[in-house]
């Protein structure tokens, strides 16, 4: 999780205008080792290449920092801050590590949502972020998703998504299974009213998320090497006893098996989704 | 008094509760089943097809379990594959197309678990059935029998009445698998049953379901023709609904859930 802290915004700016809080500490190890290839990478190389190893290795990246390269600068928006969480079923030390998790990830939730322009092309944008309990889905998750899809839908604009998640979060029970209901039936309404929905599925993609608004774009891609799916593998694993197949569950698997559109390494994709935004644009 | 959460966990999931195929062949005329998703396979974790409640022509869908150990595992323990929740997909389309409501049992620990699952895509087969059930031009109601096991049960659940039986349970994960994420002891599941609210008075309390039904006589005929007679009055009630009132009842019955009180 180390790396959440490298890929901040560096700046005001680069967050979306947001002000932040105050910048952390330069780390005492400039670099980092690549977990697939084990070179070294500096930091500030890994931010010059959007969270990339030469090998392809997509690093995990906060939502933040995948904002600041994703919209036009200072073109974000961000709407439905005032959605706070709640602990419906008092579950037990849910509250203390919803409140730690603020403190560590520094945002208030696991999905940020607004509107912004990618290479000029206006649009509905939410990013979850894996450092809010690994983007997975309570009530907040799915309120915000459902009034970005209500509001694209009122404002006849398209909708990016990318997906983050470990599935739905269980210490908010079946207030958050229903979120998976409340937003597809948001997606549907405006897919329904003719309007363009784009996801992005980045590492790792599960679960309830999964199962709800990450397969249900109009076009699906997926990041190089992400996990993507429904059950967990370890799960799998020890319900089937069988040893999974290389590359189960990832973005490559998915594709072979007609799930993802296509893979795109993050340095292309603010000029893949533009173009994609480009041919679906409404009028002329 | 105090039926605690876990009695209620054991109930759900007692082998001689009576099953989906029970429910279907005691209140429904002329059932017949309808096989395939038209694309892959026939799961016999959802069984479907056509029938009558009264005169009125409904589709039926239910997952269904099985009825003894051998018939269990035919059934796969009632654990849909994608293929089984595309046949309920394709099944409740063509209700759509007859103007015929559609009256789904619930009653599964899960979604099925395995490589081909993933495979063939577990996840798009459910998130499929959530968009599409939504916007279904038809009345729906799904009725939770046993077990409500988290995305596995809501794929079936998108409905204008959702009800759940006295002693049927709905939840985002399984007690079992709560307590070993949370205290490392699957063990521990009684506790877990009970935070997690998982009964079918918590979900009443909760706003999550709109009834439950009384499993007195459960089982029995008279339990069936009570049953039946609600089913009934509900689809009509529903069906004088105009289009776009249905829609709207279905979509705010989801809408509402975890809406800040602003």
């Amino acid at each position: 999780m180390g790396i959440m802290k490298f890929l901040r915004p560096k700046n005001e700016l680069e967050s979306g205008g947001r002000s932040s809080l105050p910048e952390q500490q330069a780390p005492s190890e400039p670099d980092i080792t690549c977990p697939n290839c084990h070179k070294t990478i500096l930091i500030s190389k890994l931010r010059a290449s959007y969270g990339t190893c030469t090998c392809g290795h997509h690093f995990r990246m906060s939502a933040r920092n995948r904002l600041s390269f994703m919209a036009d600068e200072g073109s974000f928006t961000e709407l439905f801050t005032d959605v706070k969480n709640t602990d419906p079923l008092e579950f037990p030390g849910y509250k203390g590590k919803l409140e730690a998790t603020q403190r560590s990830s520094k945002e208030a939730e696991g999905v940020i949502c607004g509107t912004a322009e990618i290479n000029k092309y206006k649009c509905c944008l939410f990013i979850m972020e894996p450092a809010f309990m690994m983007g997975s889905m309570g009530t907040v998750v799915g309120e915000k998703i459902t009034r970005l899809f209500e509001y694209a839908t009122e404002h006849r604009l398209p909708v990016v998504g990318f997906t983050v998640s470990g599935g739905a979060r269980m210490q908010e029970g079946l207030f958050s299974l229903m979120q998976m209901a409340k937003t597809s039936g948001a997606v549907k309404r405006h897919s329904d009213a003719g309007l363009l929905y784009v996801t992005v599925l980045t590492d790792p993609t599960t679960g309830g998320v999964t199962a709800s608004f990450a397969m249900e774009g109009d076009i699906i891609l997926a990041e190089p090497g992400a996990t993507v799916g429904f059950a967990g593998a370890r799960v799998i694993e020890q319900t089937t006893r069988k040893s999974l197949p290389k590359g189960f569950q990832t973005a490559e698997f998915m594709l072979e098996h007609g799930f993802v559109d296509a893979i795109v390494a993050r340095p292309s994709q603010k000029k893949v989704i533009a173009a994609i935004l480009r041919m679906h644009k409404e009028g002329k | 008094m105090s039926i605690t959460a876990y009695d209620r966990v054991k109930t759900a999931r007692d082998i001689r509760r009576p099953t989906a195929a029970n429910y279907i062949r005691s209140m429904f005329l002329d059932f017949i089943e309808l096989h395939g998703d038209r694309s892959y396979a026939d799961d016999r974790a959802i069984m479907g097809g056509i029938a009558r409640i009264g005169d009125m022509p409904v589709t039926v869908i239910g997952i269904e379990k099985g009825q003894n150990t051998k018939d269990r595992i035919l059934h796969s323990f009632g654990a849909p594959n994608p293929e089984g929740y595309r046949k309920a997909l394709r099944l409740m389309k063509q209700a759509e197309k007859f103007h015929r409501p559609v009256v789904c049992f619930v009653d599964t620990s899960g979604a099925y678990c395995g490589i081909g699952a993933e495979e063939r895509g577990q996840g798009q087969a459910i998130a499929e059935n959530l968009m599409e059930m939504m916007t279904l031009k038809t009345p729906v109601i799904s009725l939770v029998i046993g077990e409500g096991g988290s995305g596995g049960a809501l794929a079936l659940s998108v409905a204008n009445k959702v009800w759940m039986m006295e002693n049927a349970i709905y939840s985002v994960i399984s007690p079992e698998g709560c307590a070993s994420i949370l205290w490392k002891d699957a063990d521990r599941a009684a506790e877990a049953a009970d935070v997690l609210k998982l009964t079918a008075q918590d979900s009443l309390y909760n706003g999550i379901i709109d009834e439950v039904i009384s499993e007195e006589n459960l089982g029995t005929e008279a339990f069936y023709f009570a049953l039946r007679d609600k089913i009934e009055m509900t689809l009509r009630e529903l069906s004088a609904m105009t289009m776009e009132e249905l829609l709207d009842q279905r979509y705010e019955h989801f809408r509402k859930i975890g809406r800040p009180l602003v």
